[in-house]
């Protein structure tokens, strides 16, 4: 299994790409960061007790008047940038990957059920689809937020209204295109129950396109939620990610303390960056005609 | 090794190579194919899908992309090789002194140009017509492939007309530059099979009017013995026999031209019921050694598989690579 | 054409119509705009009063009669913070942000359609790599990020480019435009710039996807075949076919750069309707989200129909039906 995979045309031309492997070490750095980040910093940001005003606005230790406990230097309240980077890091890649989740189990359902079943269910949700497919995502989001106010479970629920329908779409459509083909024609036939052959025999077919979707929309879900975050509708001061990071250095970014606001969006732009790399990369690898 | 009597071929094809770089091993495509053509004539060039008749016509344009490549041999237009020459002879000789016939209709014309400005693309290339005489020149070359009110068809697109008479178009602009040498890439193949007599009719017809070559590459042996002067069969990228066409389909001497003709349903060739060669291509990454036919030849024998049989004379115009070729009369 | 002129009608009525129904649903959740409009020491009947003339205390569906009736007639009602009705405050700020996003949208077209061509052709090359991986990490990044960047640097640091406001504008048919003074181009190139990467990068690899695909088509070695040369094949025949699918897009990306000009007009303190909309969420300014939602909604699927009316000019096999 492991030789077979080691010898695969896959990881031959993984190894020769190096944009693949940027994006995957990429992420592979910010799976750590997010697991055991926490470990490495001494400081918790949202623990007052360990914070110090005495610290605040320290700038990068390579600057004069940095320290070197705060190698990114501090906010308005002495809190390690660094060390709020890791937690906010948390906060992000945490929303991305369970609004993927989310999405991507909503809308392959909803996928399946109006590509197997047709008629009336399968107009109501594609034309519910088209609607909001017309629309920019930021925007419905946006529109959620400011209707049902901040919190992270509520970024994660308009994520999922805006992230379900390309899975839906792309599953229907290879749902379609299963059904026509004999051996399902064949079991429907033979009798079996539509549950077991959209188990058995649609859904491991139509799930290869989802992988470079699902990729690819951690990265932007990521960016999306620092988007709302960054406009005060996304997660709540008490649980900073990245983006909301982002605004509060940018209060005080005229006054030259660049590094509180301009650290935080290189560590969204790399995490997303690596992503991309990586989703480019399936993509062209999963979709040979494209090759 | 000549199996035409022409002094001075028009176009002499000499050992050409072409191969494919891919992850999965080289695909030897054509490897090793000689042929010659001379003024007027008309050859066959034969084989199964897959056997690397394309990738012929494509290297004698110059055609080939990455991840292929010529790795070697000669083609000779007027005795001036085209391997070496650079991109720009290359171009003069597209379109101008060899042209090309594509399978599909469907996709060889740009769906956003109107047909004429695609014709007049050829004359803008090869001639220094003017404007007035480059229509009236597409003109007259679209009636002649028998499409009327060719004035008015000129400033259609090519959706607005059917696949027969796409192919009629392409012909036409494949003929426009009055080339000595066109090669037709299964010019009927996706067509309708009452249109497919029509299109074949209408490129002899062409042809011998202009007094042009053509290279006929198809897997329908039916369709050259009409046309063809002589035949070219090839095998996994290899020439397994060659010669006139009337001693070719009557008398072959290669088990594999054999095969291909006791599968045409002809009446002329009637046997009890339809043949076909058993089995399939071989991976053309994976060669095996000796004959590549011998897996599926009734006549294999040890030899066959040590040693790979050599391009030899056998009866009447017949060169065949076999090392037990069939003799008049024989059967396989 | 008339058929399908009326098809097309009634299927962006009913969008809209569609549009506004969520609108009406998601604003029943935003609080209660009756404290909006009332003092903050109002009594209860005061405040039932108050209730009373907004219409809040009739059935859901009678409000949404009522909602759908007057936004039928133009009458989007008075904005709660300003005392001015929403219709005129949002149509005040237009101007700015269409100028906004249209530089944006011609700074993108103008960098995506060269590069991503080139690209394309030439898929090996060392440049054409580069600025493929420029543009994936165009869309990698925040724009509202880089224009903080760009504020600090240009603004802060240097002092080359002014961080925030219009500037001087000129009048013309009565809408204030920057671009007619030195002084709002200096403006407009830092939020104009931030705007675009993102679809800047988009558009740069759509175009490249389209040129690479079109490549592969059999129509263009025919026309290499014909003897023309890589340069006439990649232009004539390719670049053409390859913008199909960009135009596609295009409609999409134009409605993204609105969505993003929120947030670009919020970091550059840019007057325009973007900059309102967020203003106004903070407020719960209900009626000018609501002007902003439908006209944006109106704007979307007016965009949407003249992209359709392009792609069947370029593409003769589409035709109106």
């Amino acid at each position: 299994m492991t030789t077979g995979f080691l010898r695969s045309e896959f990881f031959h031309n993984y190894k020769r790409s190096t944009s693949a492997i940027v994006g995957s070490g990429l992420m592979l750095f910010f799976a750590a960061c997010v697991l055991i980040g926490p470990f490495l910093v001494t400081q918790n940001p949202y623990d007052i007790a360990s914070l110090d005003l005495m610290d605040s606005y320290k700038p990068p230790m390579w600057l004069e008047g940095g320290d070197s406990r705060f190698p990114l230097g501090t906010d308005g309240q002495g809190r390690d940038v660094w060390a709020s980077i890791l937690y906010g890091a948390r906060i992000s890649v945490f929303i991305g990957l369970v609004a993927m989740i989310a999405s991507c189990t909503i809308g392959t359902l909803l996928g399946l059920i109006a590509g197997f079943y047709g008629g009336v269910v399968d107009s109501v949700i594609m034309r519910i689809a088209d609607i909001q497919l017309s629309f920019p995502s930021i925007l419905i989001a946006l529109f959620l937020m400011s209707a049902v106010g901040t919190g992270v479970d509520k970024v994660l629920i308009a994520l999922t209204a805006v992230g379900w329908v390309v899975y839906a779409r792309t599953v229907r459509g290879s749902t379609l295109s299963e059904i026509e083909k004999e051996y399902v024609q064949a079991a429907k036939v033979a009798g079996l129950p539509n549950h077991k052959i959209i188990r058995k025999h649609v859904l491991p077919n139509v799930l290869t396109p989802l992988i470079v979707i699902a990729t690819i929309q951690v990265g932007t879900f990521v960016l999306i939620e620092a988007s709302l975050s960054f406009l005060g509708v996304g997660v709540p001061i008490t649980q900073p990610s990245l983006g909301l990071l982002i605004k509060n250095g940018f209060d005080v970014l005229f006054s030259g303390l660049w590094w509180t606001s301009v650290f935080p969006g290189f560590a969204i732009m790399t995490l997303v960056f690596g992503i991309n790399l990586f989703g480019d990369f399936l993509r062209d690898e999963l979709n040979p005609r494209l090759k | 090794m000549m199996t035409n009597d022409t002094q001075n071929p028009l176009l002499a094809v000499r050992d050409l190579r072409t191969y494919f770089h891919t992850f999965s091993g080289t695909v030897k495509a054509v490897n090793g194919v000689s042929f010659e053509i001379g003024e007027g004539e008309v050859m066959g060039l034969v084989g199964e899908s897959g056997g690397g008749k394309s990738v012929v016509g494509f290297s004698v344009l110059g055609l080939i992309d990455e991840p292929g490549k010529i790795e070697g041999g000669e083609i000779l237009l007027d005795g001036q090789d085209l391997v070496t020459a650079g991109e720009d002879r290359l171009r003069e000789v597209r379109g101008r002194e060899i042209s090309m016939v594509f399978q599909d209709p469907m996709t060889s014309l740009n769906p956003l140009h109107t047909v004429g400005r695609q014709m007049d693309e050829v004359l803008r290339l090869h001639t220094k017509l003017d404007a007035d005489a480059r229509h009236q020149a597409c003109v007259e070359m679209l009636e002649s492939v028998g499409i009327s009110q060719a004035a008015e068809r000129l400033k259609a697109f090519p959706h607005q007309f059917s696949g027969g008479m796409r192919q009629r178009v392409v012909i036409a602009i494949a003929l426009l530059a009055r080339p000595r040498l066109i090669i037709a890439d299964e010019p009927t193949t996706a067509l309708d099979v009452t249109i497919q007599s029509q299109i074949l009719k209408l490129m002899r017809q062409q042809i011998a009017d202009k007094g042009a070559s053509m290279i006929l590459i198809t897997h329908d042996l039916a369709v050259v013995s009409e046309m063809a002067d002589h035949i070219t069969v090839l095998y996994c990228g290899n020439v397994v026999e060659r010669g006139k066409t009337r001693d070719l389909i009557e008398t072959p001497s290669h088990p594999y031209t054999r095969g291909l003709i006791d599968s045409i349903p002809d009446t002329a060739h009637r046997h009890d019921r339809l043949m076909q060669i058993p089995g399939s291509v071989p991976d053309i990454r994976n060669l095996p050694k000796g004959c590549n036919f011998r897996d599926r030849c009734p006549r294999a024998q040890a030899l066959c598989a040590q040693q790979e049989p050599v391009l030899t004379k056998q009866h009447a115009t017949l060169w065949a690579a076999c090392h037990y070729p069939l003799k008049p009369g024989e059967t396989a | 054409m008339f058929g399908y002129l009326l098809k097309r009608l009634i299927q962006m009525t009913l969008v809209l119509w569609v549009v506004s129904v969520i609108v009406f649903l998601m604003m029943s959740f935003t609080g209660d705009p009756v404290f909006m409009v009332v003092p903050i020491d109002a009594t209860d009947s005061e405040i039932a009063q108050a209730r009373r003339l907004l219409g809040l205390d009739q059935s859901p569906l009678v409000q949404y009669w009522r909602f759908l009736t007057s936004l039928v007639q133009g009458d989007f009602g008075q904005s709660y913070v300003f005392r001015q009705p929403a219709m005129t405050l949002i149509l005040e700020r237009l101007p700015a942000t269409v100028e906004m996003v249209l530089v944006a949208m011609v700074m993108a077209v103008a960098v995506a359609i060269p590069l991503g061509v080139y690209a394309g052709a030439n898929p090996e090359g060392r440049l054409s790599r580069t600025i493929m991986a420029g543009s994936l990490l165009g869309i990698s990044l925040p724009g509202f990020w880089v224009g903080m960047v760009l504020i600090y640097l240009f603004a802060v640091h240097w002092g080359v480019f002014p961080s925030s406001g219009r500037g001087d504008t000129a009048e013309l048919f009565g809408l204030r435009i920057s671009l007619l003074t030195w002084d709002g181009w200096h403006h407009i190139i830092l939020p104009a710039v931030t705007l675009s990467l993102g679809t800047m990068a988009i558009l740069l690899r759509m175009t490249r996807a389209g040129m690479m695909e079109v490549g592969r088509q059999d129509f263009m070695k025919f026309a290499r075949a014909k003897g023309a040369t890589r340069h006439d094949v990649l232009y004539k025949h390719g670049l053409k076919n390859a913008l199909i699918p960009v135009v596609t897009i295009f409609g999409l990306q134009l409605g993204d750069l609105i969505a993003f000009a929120t947030i670009t007009e919020t970091i550059f303190s840019w007057p325009g309707m973007g900059k309102l909309l967020i203003d106004s969420i903070y407020r719960a300014d209900r009626p000018v989200i609501v002007v902003y939602l439908m006209l944006v909604a109106l704007i979307f699927v007016v965009i949407n129909f003249l992209v359709d009316l392009v792609y069947t000019l370029i593409d003769p096999r589409i035709s109106l039906k």
